[in-house]
């Protein structure tokens, strides 16, 4: 295999390159750093504009406005600088602002390790907006993940018109590895639809069976009105509870209706394994391993590597664990994504393997529950 | 010029507002500049002056508390062609403090208007930062305790070209306003006014007070001559048109027989400047000479000069699992810090496990077989240490081999610092051969 030999943060640079990023403002943060440095090499020889905000809100409200004006853009940061963000992805969330929004995770709470791999943002990638709208989460497992999900997590933000996440880790965003990118199956690249109809132009109001916008840039020879307030499709600040009402429910039927439609995952063993393991990240190494493992030890289990983490995929986690007597759930923290396992598959047995130390779970620790309970 | 006003959606201020006089003096002022509408955003911040994009058919955006500079300075930089006017209360002034402060640093081409009625109205009346300490404000005692902040000096010392302060009440106000957005570069314009819902209620300030307080004040008088200096965009631009283009990632084809299919790790234990980083990466690339694959995971302290390094490298010829290395087939021990970091891991070692240690550095124990390399006899320096020891690792055939050693140099280096390197992995590889040899 003819390959390169780069870390998850330089794929997922020059997966936002092939996706037509033109736009990057990062602050500097270990260890999601290198996404910046990476973008700065790349962006501004080819065109177009990489910024150093003053802090992370800033950064990320360079990429909102520049987003109003049409350019695909993306952000990158790790824990201090997500809680920072905040507002803003709430802003964009609400406001239909594409973007993509890359959290290298570092071990938490606070400012806690900075060279410490973890997946403690999971909820809060989903829930840290106010409002509790829904986002799209992506989750990689290694450099070729981070190269075609950075992909699709642009074609998502164009798609619908939100803030698209991809849940990286220090252990995949600094992990150097070898990956031939050339070798990858790269989606078709989606634009943003623009608005062809005659004037007025209302900016959030949307076409008959449709649940998403059409889009003008500011800057457009037809006027653009954006607006944090609760608008109305006119883009003006409204308090008709029914207007409210229906754009609230469209923001949230929006992504939910249409996961199974970006539902990114790999299925690892046979379909009817005793034991099947879930798993996202750069668990999924370990927890492949362990498979492999468990098999030469005599036990058959099942591996289900979720990729697209929200909404959560819940037709495919019901598929997929239908014939399963036992789940096992591994993640790197005290248990976040095993609360949507067990709300899916309530009635099923579901064991759970969480890990907070700064170090990978070892192949071992999930090999011992999957052959011994 | 037709006025730009918005007739569907009237201002809504409390009467007797500035913030209605504000509104006019900038559509005198887009007039007087001959503005088409579509060239012109608006950029409101949060508050009263928060809801001036409503009030104009001009594009518009309004996002959160004290963020309008950050929304502008995108839009900007992505539409150099419009004209971006900002309007922010002082409450946005106080909040989104970092983003003033670097929008004058900065000098892109923008126009700060702020609509400075010294209280936050829309909350309450609660103090600002530029509340008077005198003043009653809806904070209690707070404001007493404060300073309030002079907008014209701060932003000059922070580096603003154009700086001027006005009453929102003087006759000159849309002339005021066309000076600063005609500015090319970031301006600041200080707009004094009344808030009759809620400061003028509990404290006396009229017109002619506030034109005899701005008359008293030093400085504020629009362009600041030695804070002029190209705008931020065209300067960004012209810096953009010199990069050369990016190189794209370095691809290595497979042109060597593997040594060994299966999983093969190796674990550099060494400290700050001994290239142990560059070292690991020269060994993945050597394995993927042979179309292995390769992770690399590094450890390294904050304070990058000092303290151990660490670099853990697994080659293998299928897909690599779980990266970390519990019982590693080479371990390079080449300094005594990154020895103890990971001296709780040398009891794990096999029998099987290689490993190299300098002679100044001193092991745990272990079941690992040694071998000790006396670097300083080899005329080894520290920082070729690494690569030295790789070479020695390469003489055994373990992991990679030395025509494939030799080509990562090749792909990693140039000119001298490759023929260097070349002269450091001969030193090695002698070494290396000498204890290879039974």
């Amino acid at each position: 295999m003819t390959a390169s030999f780069m870390e998850g943060n330089e794929a997922i640079a020059h997966g936002a390159m092939a996706a037509g990023c033109r736009f990057f403002a990062g602050y500097p943060i270990t260890p999601a750093t290198t996404i910046f440095q990476s973008m700065l090499t790349l962006l501004p020889p080819a065109g177009g504009i990489c910024l150093q905000g003053e802090d992370e809100i800033a950064s990320i409200g360079f990429c909102l406005g520049a987003s109003m004006a049409g350019l695909k853009a993306m952000t990158a940061t790790s824990g201090p600088g997500i809680s920072l963000y905040s507002e803003q992805i709430s802003f964009a969330i609400g406001s239909e602002i594409p973007i993509v929004i890359v959290d290298v995770q570092r071990l938490g709470p606070s400012t806690g390790s900075a060279t410490r791999g973890a997946d403690g943002d999971i909820q809060f990638l989903r829930w840290g907006n106010s409002g509790g709208l829904p986002v799209i989460a992506l989750a990689p497992v290694n450099p070729a993940d981070c190269f075609v999900l950075t992909m699709a997590a642009f074609n998502l933000a164009e798609t619908y018109r939100c803030p698209v996440f991809i849940a990286s880790n220090k252990e995949i965003g600094m992990t150097r590895e070898s990956v031939d990118l050339r070798s990858l199956p790269q989606p078709e690249i989606v634009e943003r639809r623009g608005f062809a109809g005659p004037p007025p132009y209302r900016p959030f109001a949307v076409a008959d069976g449709r649940d998403v916008p059409d889009f003008l840039p500011i800057g457009a020879d037809i006027l653009v009105r954006q607006t944090s307030s609760t608008h109305g499709p006119d883009g003006y600040i409204t308090t008709d509870a029914v207007q409210i009402a229906a754009a609230q429910q469209r923001l949230d039927r929006k992504l939910r209706s249409a996961v199974d439609t970006f539902t990114y995952w790999e299925f690892y063993g046979p379909p009817d394994a005793d034991t099947l393991v879930i798993t996202y990240g750069v668990s999924a190494r370990a927890a492949r391993s362990a498979v492999d493992a468990a098999r030469a030890a005599g036990t058959t289990a099942s591996l289900l590597v979720l990729k697209t983490l929200w909404p959560v995929p819940e037709a495919l986690i019901r598929e997929k664990a239908a014939g399963a007597g036992r789940i096992v759930v591994v993640e790197m923290n005290l248990g976040q994504y095993v609360r949507e396992i067990r709300r899916v598959l309530g009635n099923q047995h579901i064991d759970f393997i969480g890990q907070m130390d700064g170090r990978l779970i070892h192949p071992e620790t999930i090999e011992e529950v999957i052959c011994h309970g | 010029m037709d006025s730009l006003i918005n007739d569907s959606r009237p201002p809504v201020f409390c009467p007797g507002c500035t913030h209605e006089r504000v509104v006019h003096g900038l559509d005198k002022a887009f007039a007087l500049l001959g503005l088409p509408a579509n060239r012109i955003a608006l950029v409101s911040d949060i508050g009263c002056s928060g809801l001036f994009d409503t009030f104009f058919n001009t594009h518009a955006m309004h996002g959160l508390h004290g963020r309008a500079l950050t929304y502008a300075t995108g839009l900007k930089m992505a539409r150099p062609e419009l004209t971006v006017v900002v309007t922010m209360g002082d409450g946005g002034l106080g909040i989104g403090g970092a983003h003033l402060l670097a929008a004058c640093r900065r000098n892109l081409d923008l126009t700060l208007l702020v609509l400075n009625n010294f209280n936050f109205g829309m909350t309450g009346g609660q103090c600002s930062v530029t509340t008077p300490p005198e003043a009653q404000a809806g904070s209690s005692f707070l404001n007493r305790l404060e300073k309030p902040m002079d907008l014209c000096r701060l932003v000059e010392a922070a580096g603003a070209p154009y700086a001027a302060r006005c009453s929102g009440l003087s006759k000159g106000l849309a002339e005021n306003i066309r000076a600063a957005i005609a500015f090319e570069g970031f301006s600041v314009l200080d707009i004094w006014g009344i808030c009759p819902g809620r400061y003028t209620r509990k404290n006396r300030l009229t017109p002619k007070m506030i034109d005899e307080n701005l008359a008293d004040m030093p400085g504020g008088q629009g362009v600041i001559a030695e804070n002029r200096r190209p705008e931020y965009g065209r300067s960004y631009a012209r810096q953009q048109a010199e990069l050369p283009p990016t190189k794209p990632p370095l691809e290595v084809p497979p042109e060597f027989t593997p040594l060994a299919g299966k999983r093969q790790e190796l674990v550099i234990l060494g400290s700050a400047g001994q290239r142990i980083i560059t070292a690991g990466e020269i060994v993945g690339l050597a394995a993927m000479t042979a179309g292995l694959q390769v992770t690399q995971k590094n450890e390294y302290n904050i304070t990058v000069l000092r303290g151990p390094s660490i670099s853990e490298v697994i080659v293998s010829d299928e897909a690599i699992g779980y990266t970390g290395i519990e019982t590693p087939d080479v371990v390079l021990a080449l300094a005594q810090e990154g020895v103890d970091r990971r001296r709780a891991a040398f009891a794990h070692f096999g029998e099987n496990t290689l490993v190299l240690a300098a002679a100044d550095v001193t092991l745990p124990e272990s079941p690992a077989r040694v071998h000790t390399i006396d670097f300083k006899a080899l005329g080894v320096r520290p920082p070729d240490r690494a690569l030295a020891a790789v070479a020695a690792v390469a003489a055994r055939e373990r992991i990679i081999s030395p025509p494939m050693l030799d080509r990562a140099l090749e792909y990693r280096f140039a000119g001298k610092v490759l023929e260097s390197a070349r002269a450091t992995v001969k030193k090695g590889l002698e070494e290396g051969r000498k204890d290879a040899k039974p």
